[in-house]
């Protein structure tokens, strides 16, 4: 090996222990008793706790009232991000296939106003976004928690891009196969664009299984928290306890990292094709 | 658009129809309430609210308060722009060259994308914590004591450490993916013209990549100042006090802590047309980038 | 099977952009039309306003005996091969060909009958399992043809479906194109930009230039007796010669250089003379006789296999000709032709119009 090629490894190497170390470092964590890492401080090998804290954290009930535990953190967790997922994948691309495969009148304008919610993100429209949301009623509801989040404008423009690149033949072939518009989007068009909705799916679960500000907000009924949204319980409950303990916070966070870390390495190859083409 | 689309009277509404019900109710509207408070003042305990024009706007701008935080997200911004940009940069040319482990260099570098914000940040305030934290140790013995929470440059420097380390994903995914967009023969053509390795990096390698490299400034100016509240509020641990905070983070805490809706909302106008602006830059770059590839 | 009759058809296009600007054209039952064409001439628009894809601003088009203007292109009864093929890419070549027929609520044994009978027919019964991407171009080619014979239209559209394939298995392609609609016997139109397979494969040409036909009819009469200009530098390969001529008491004379004589005027002062490549005969001097004798001096031989081409210019800065020898002629460069072309080998055309005149 040249010597070019050792500091290209060391360079990586380097980059890769910046990277994974914090994240070690937490699991590690995780496995200890609180006493001891009170007492000696982040440990650097595993503990014998691994089982019992999880456990702890799972099944027990914690927080203020006692009422959500890990696992009910874990399926919110889900719910919102397969929620939003789905329901952001279905909204959209019934909006882009108006959009890039009829002609009326009004097509240019409903683009410019989906367009317009890139120009709006949650965080600077908080305060009149939760006013509105409490007047529908729908604070501390699923729903509530979705919707609202649902509609910005990137999945309409994905899959407007990807309809775009769409030969313009197959639709032809399609009619003079006799398919009308329903017909063609549900035996073409959603074929074809598996792979693409795989991406976006991927994209858009860890987008929503990492919300934070919204779900703060909205749900105040701790039988409705996320584990990212528990994030805050965790630092005043467990952290900022008499002895703060960080062996059962950090089982919270790797519970909350390793489902979405999961779906990004497995679907690797579909992760970075959606997350770099749906930014083009 | 399509040569050929269908022709329907009712259907191309109705597809729309969830897409703009959502958006008219949970986005335009919203905008549009933040803009008419911040015109008014309202009283605190919700009898009724003054009109009184631009006041909001030029309390807010004048206030020292807003200057400081202002002052901050913008070192803050320029921080973890320019540092994790560079970073990734540096990992992806590398990771480019590799021959070996290239596959697992390029998952271990990118999985961090999947982490939420304010997750990293609770991973940090244990990293920093006074008592436990092994950064502290570690900075101590350069006779650093880092005291987070209370020192406004140690917590910044967590702060940064911690946004830095999360954005790095990203840029790495797009700089790596640009980086193999750019033709094998290209670089086969460059390096017989050239022998040196760096100066070919900077000549032709370097100048491919600033499409991408102008699109990611514009993702990352994004990602600073909005999707950084998650470790803002974690790192400062509901004691904003003398801590460094973002601007849309005081947004956040003058409208749900202040009760302060006409300040609130000016401050959400005032990023609203930042937003604007950086939006149109990026679509102007966008188009930029089309022609580049 | 059925006629297809054209009535002053029109395609004008947002920003009062002519496509096509009235053609009327009467396709005979089962006949093979050709529109051909360059780039931009609205030979596709044609094709396409047809097959009921673009709509037609004014004018008729009846398929049989009905008028099709306002018809779903599902209904028109046609069927079309496009230049991309444009298969399914997610079904297989089974579900490609049965696609259009299930849609028509085809009973299921009669739909698997026609894909077979294709299948056999197209020799692709093998691959009726595969993805589009698991074929070669040649393969994707019958398939596309596939899809539309199931189908047992009244009328075949083809839109350069040869163009995406390479130059041998074009012309295979083509000869199997034609062989199947002897076979069949549908009535067909085929656009295509290349003349050659316009004139292999059509019972009758249309010539069409910027949205108007030039000229309608057999290949070889369009051959042989183009109607204009346009006809003769686009039909035939190496391309007609047109030289500007001018009338010089009785006779022609180049517009500029020399070496033409033995040509005469027919009442006008300017003239376009066209000559084909193949009809100048080598001859030893200036001795007289019936028709045209050209003066040339050799600059090129280009042998090409079969015969060769001579690029040679006319005396005194005069234009430069192509001149289609056997591929046993010797010559170099700088060598001086005599050329001899029979009175019915020159072709006139008006100099302003381009028209032919007889």
């Amino acid at each position: 090996m040249r010597k070019t090629q050792i500091w290209d490894h060391v360079i990586l190497l380097a980059g890769v222990f910046f990277m994974v170390t914090p994240v070690v470092l937490a699991f590690l964590t995780s496995t200890h008793d609180a006493i001891t890492i009170y007492k000696e401080g982040i440990q650097f090998a595993p503990g014998g706790k691994f089982l019992e804290n999880y456990e702890t954290v799972l099944f027990q009930a914690g927080g203020f009232t006692k009422e959500v535990d890990g696992f009910v953190m874990l399926k919110n967790s889900l719910i919102l991000g397969l929620g939003f997922a789905i329901g952001k994948i279905i909204i959209s691309m019934l909006a882009a296939y108006a959009i890039v495969y009829f002609r009326f009148p009004m097509a240019t304008l409903c683009f410019w106003v989906i367009f317009a919610t890139l120009l709006l993100p949650l965080e600077v429209r908080i305060l009149p976004s939760y006013e509105i949301v409490q007047k529908l009623g729908m604070v501390n509801t699923y729903s509530g928690l979705i919707v609202p989040l649902i509609a910005s404008a990137t999945g309409t423009f994905f899959f407007r891009q990807f309809f775009l690149s769409v030969p313009d033949e197959l639709l032809e072939a399609a009619r003079i196969d006799g398919a009308g518009p329903w017909k063609f989007f549900k035996d073409i068009l959603v074929p074809l664009s598996q792979t693409m909705i795989a991406a976006i799916f991927i994209i858009m679960f860890v987008y929503g299984w990492n919300q934070y500000l919204w779900p703060t907000l909205i749900t105040t009924d701790e039988s409705l928290f996320t584990l990212v949204r528990g994030i805050k319980q965790i630092l005043q409950v467990w952290v900022g306890a008499q002895i703060p303990a960080f062996n059962e916070a950090m089982a919270l966070a790797i519970l909350a990292i390793v489902p979405p870390v999961l779906i990004v390495v497995v679907f690797q190859s579909w992760f970075v094709k959606g997350l770099v083409e749906s930014d083009k | 658009m399509k040569k050929v689309q269908f022709q329907s009277r009712w259907l191309p509404y109705l597809l729309l129809l969830p897409q703009l019900a959502i958006v008219t109710i949970f986005f335009l509207w919203p905008a549009a309430e933040a803009v008419q408070s911040s015109f008014y003042l309202e009283d605190p305990f919700g009898f009724g609210s003054t009109f009184v024009g631009l006041d909001n706007f030029t309390d807010t701008l004048t206030s020292s308060d807003y200057g400081r935080v202002a002052r901050f997200t913008a070192v803050f911004t320029f921080f973890v722009t320019f540092l994790s940009l560079g970073i990734a940069l540096l990992l992806a040319v590398k990771a480019d060259k590799v021959l070996r482990g290239a596959s697992a260099y390029k998952t271990l570098l990118m999985w961090v994308y999947a982490v939420a914000p304010p997750v990293a940040g609770l991973i940090g305030v244990l990293l920093f914590d006074q008592h436990v934290g092994p950064m502290v140790d570690f900075f101590a013995m350069f006779g650093w004591k880092m005291q987070i929470g209370v020192d406004y440059f140690d917590t910044s420097f967590a702060m940064l450490t911690t946004a830095v380390w999360k954005q790095i994903p990203v840029n790495f995914i797009f700089f790596l993916s640009g980086l193999q967009g750019i033709s094998k023969s290209v670089q086969e053509a460059a390096s017989i013209d050239c022998r040196s390795g760096l100066r070919r990096f900077w000549t032709v390698t370097f100048p491919l990549l600033a499409p991408t490299g102008f699109f990611l400034l514009i993702i990352n100016i994004t990602y600073a100042f909005f999707d950084t509240f998650g470790i803002v509020d974690v790192i400062v641990k509901n004691e904003p006090g003398n801590n460094p905070v973002t601007l849309v983070y005081k947004v956040y805490l003058d409208g749900f802590r202040g009760n302060d809706l006409g300040g609130s909302s000016a401050q959400s106008v005032i990023l609203m047309a930042m937003v604007f602006i950086l939006t149109i830059i990026q679509f102007r770059l966008i188009e930029r980038r089309v022609h580049y590839t | 099977m059925s006629t297809i009759t054209l009535d002053t058809v029109r395609k004008v296009y947002a920003g009062n952009v002519e496509a096509v600007k009235g053609v009327s054209i009467d396709i005979a039952d089962g006949e093979f039309i050709v529109l051909v064409g360059p780039s931009g001439c609205g030979k596709s628009t044609l094709l396409r306003m047809i097959a009921g894809l673009e709509d037609i601003t004014t004018g008729e088009v009846k398929i049989g005996d009905r008028m099709v203007n306002n018809v779903d292109p599902a209904d028109r009864d046609i069927a079309m091969v496009f230049q991309n093929y444009a298969l399914y890419p997610h079904m297989s070549v089974y579900n490609n060909l049965a696609y259009g027929l299930k849609n028509r609520g085809m009973d299921k044994g009669e739909i698997d009958r026609r894909v077979k009978e294709a299948a056999r027919i197209l020799e692709i019964g093998d691959y009726l399992d595969r993805k589009p991407r698991q074929l070669s171009g040649g393969q994707r080619q019958r398939v596309a043809m596939g899809r539309a014979i199931v189908r047992e239209p009244a009328a075949f559209l083809f839109d350069e479906p040869l163009s995406n394939l390479d130059a041998k298995l074009r012309v295979q392609m083509r000869v199997e194109i034609k062989r199947l609609q002897r076979a069949l016997g549908t009535t067909s139109v085929y656009v295509t930009h290349d003349q050659l397979e316009a004139m292999t494969l059509a019972d009758r040409l249309v010539v069409l230039n910027g949205g108007n036909i030039e000229q309608i009819g057999a290949p070889i009469d369009v051959y042989d007796k183009p109607a204009s200009t346009f006809v003769a530098s686009f039909i035939g390969s190496p391309a007609m010669n047109l030289l500007d001529v001018k009338a010089d008491g009785n006779g022609l004379s180049l517009a500029k250089g020399a070496g033409l004589s033995g040509a005469n005027a027919k009442g006008k002062d300017r003239y376009t003379l066209g000559i084909r490549p193949e009809h100048m005969e080598e001859v030893a001097g200036p001795n007289g006789g019936d028709g045209l004798l050209l003066e040339a001096v050799v600059n090129v031989l280009e042998p090409v296999g079969a015969e060769s081409y001579i690029y040679a210019s006319l005396g005194d800065g005069g234009p430069e000709i192509v001149v289609r020898v056997s591929s046993h002629a010797r010559h170099e460069a700088g060598e001086k032709l005599f050329l001899k072309v029979a009175p019915e080998n020159a072709h006139y055309f008006d100099a302003d119009t381009g028209r032919r005149i007889d």
